[in-house]
């Protein structure tokens, strides 16, 4: 799978891993691949709804060593 | 003279809590997604409450707007605080006022503990139920002569020591109706915080990895110098060691047997099946034996409506028996499917709870507040 973007969250406690991402896809063209990363458990659900209701797709999440990574394409 | 141009507000949980039993008007936006918000909210009988996720907000709130009606006070709540503040700020900015986020969102709404007085002792000091409102979980304390007991004392354990320091009381004694699957209890941490002796039911605690002191019927445990007698009563059903009290001779402590407007599910420890005739003997044969006079204390509530007067959860075993659905079911076939068949969703993280109610895992703080996220879920007709 080819990256296109990756939004590094960090650290980054709600809504800012989700502010961050959503800024970053709107600079993303449309096919196109970002990876955010995250520490913020409380994210994983709320990631997963808000690319639901932008209707774009979620491609696969991950969890290794506290660190949430999602898979975004633009559609 | 000073021009108030007003700000955005922080309102706590205490202030919420008041709000609630004030049954003062409340406009609730929460923040949090669809699932959690459908999963668990605050509710109250004057509060009017929608949910719009915050990423749904992200450009702008007008979607909010139209929604929120003016003039009314407006809380913005989230999971922990900084979405809510995130949405509240924007709402405030577009010339709103009366807009408030709850501090530490609903992690502080599900630990936030509110005590009120139950009543007077026969022989000096009083009963004190400390309300879990977010979650609804009861907790007891016993003052008299200088001493204390906290009965389903509940992780929060500094409320309880401080509450005893302002009455001038040593906890003695910390007990626990049952091993727990909801929530986890602070009775072993508060006992060993105070050097206070930990009780619990035997037949709950078969695979308990610490020492405890086993609550059986016909001890009594003592309370002060005045004559407080805590009665195990053995009422299986819930558990297979689930243990009521009786307090003083005027207050029956049922754990999460009987609730107000609810009785507790046999199925949280795997058993459903092999309970369902314990739960029965013990609601409709052991505390019928019991004087009508008693007034029921349980371990939880369900619904807001089980809070009554200044946030107290309490009835009279007569009444109950009258008015609670669980106390009127003839048919032995009909209150079998009832307590087995189409149960509310089980707790969250209920078999790690009971682990760790245990002493099996021990989880960090933050973990333990993850865990307990929810609502208490131990009543047949919770939903």
């Amino acid at each position: 799978m080819q990256i296109d973007l990756i939004v590094d969250t960090k650290g980054l406690a709600c809504p800012m891993p989700i502010v961050r991402a959503k800024k970053a896809l709107d600079t993303l063209e449309v096919g196109q691949v970002m990876e955010v990363l995250s520490t913020d458990k409380g994210s994983v659900n709320d990631f997963q709804a808000w690319v639901k209701q932008t209707k774009h797709e979620l491609i696969k999440h991950e969890e290794g060593n506290g660190i949430y990574k999602f898979y975004v394409k633009k559609v | 003279m000073s021009i108030t141009t007003g700000q955005l507000s922080m309102m706590t949980a205490k202030e919420l809590t008041r709000i609630i039993l004030a049954k003062e008007e409340l406009f609730i936006l929460d923040v949090r997604n669809e699932s959690d918000f459908n999963d668990w909210k605050i509710e109250g009988e004057s509060i009017e409450i929608i949910n719009i996720p915050y990423f749904e907000l992200l450009d702008g709130v007008d979607a909010a707007l139209d929604r929120i009606p003016d003039g009314k006070k407006v809380l913005v709540v989230c999971a922990k605080e900084g979405s809510s503040k995130f949405v509240a700020e924007q709402i405030f900015e577009v010339g709103r006022k009366n807009v408030y986020y709850l501090e530490g969102g609903m992690k502080s709404w599900s630990e936030h503990l509110e005590p009120v007085k139950i009543g007077d002792l026969k022989n000096g000091g009083s009963l004190y139920q400390f309300v879990r409102i977010g979650k609804g979980c009861l907790s007891y304390m016993v003052v008299s002569g200088g001493e204390a007991a906290v009965i389903d004392a509940l992780r929060m354990t500094d409320v309880f020591e401080q509450f005893a320091k302002v009455q001038g009381a040593d906890i003695k004694h910390t007990l626990d109706t049952h091993l727990h699957a909801d929530h986890i209890s602070g009775g072993r941490k508060l006992a060993e915080q105070t050097g206070a002796t930990y009780w619990l039911p035997p037949k709950d605690a078969d695979e308990v990895a610490f020492p405890y002191e086993k609550l059986e019927e016909g001890r009594a445990i003592m309370v002060g110098g005045t004559k407080i007698e805590i009665q195990p009563i053995y009422s299986p059903g819930h558990t297979i060691g689930s243990t009521s009290f009786i307090v003083d001779g005027q207050y029956l402590l049922t754990g999460d047997i009987l609730f107000i407007e609810s009785i507790g599910r046999p199925d949280l420890a795997g058993k459903a099946e092999d309970w369902v005739s314990d739960l029965r003997n013990t609601l409709y044969n052991r505390y019928k034996e019991l004087s009508g006079d008693l007034i029921v204390l349980p371990a939880h509530f369900g619904k807001v409506t089980e809070l009554g007067e200044g946030g107290r959860v309490m009835a009279r075993l007569s009444d109950l028996y009258r008015n609670n659905p669980g106390l009127n079911i003839r048919e032995e076939d009909t209150f079998r499917r009832t307590v087995t068949e189409n149960l509310p969703p089980q707790p969250n993280a209920y078999q790690e709870i009971r682990q760790t109610n245990m002493g099996k895992i021990t989880p960090s703080e933050d973990e333990q507040r993850e865990m307990e996220i929810g609502p208490n879920r131990c009543a047949v007709h919770d939903k």
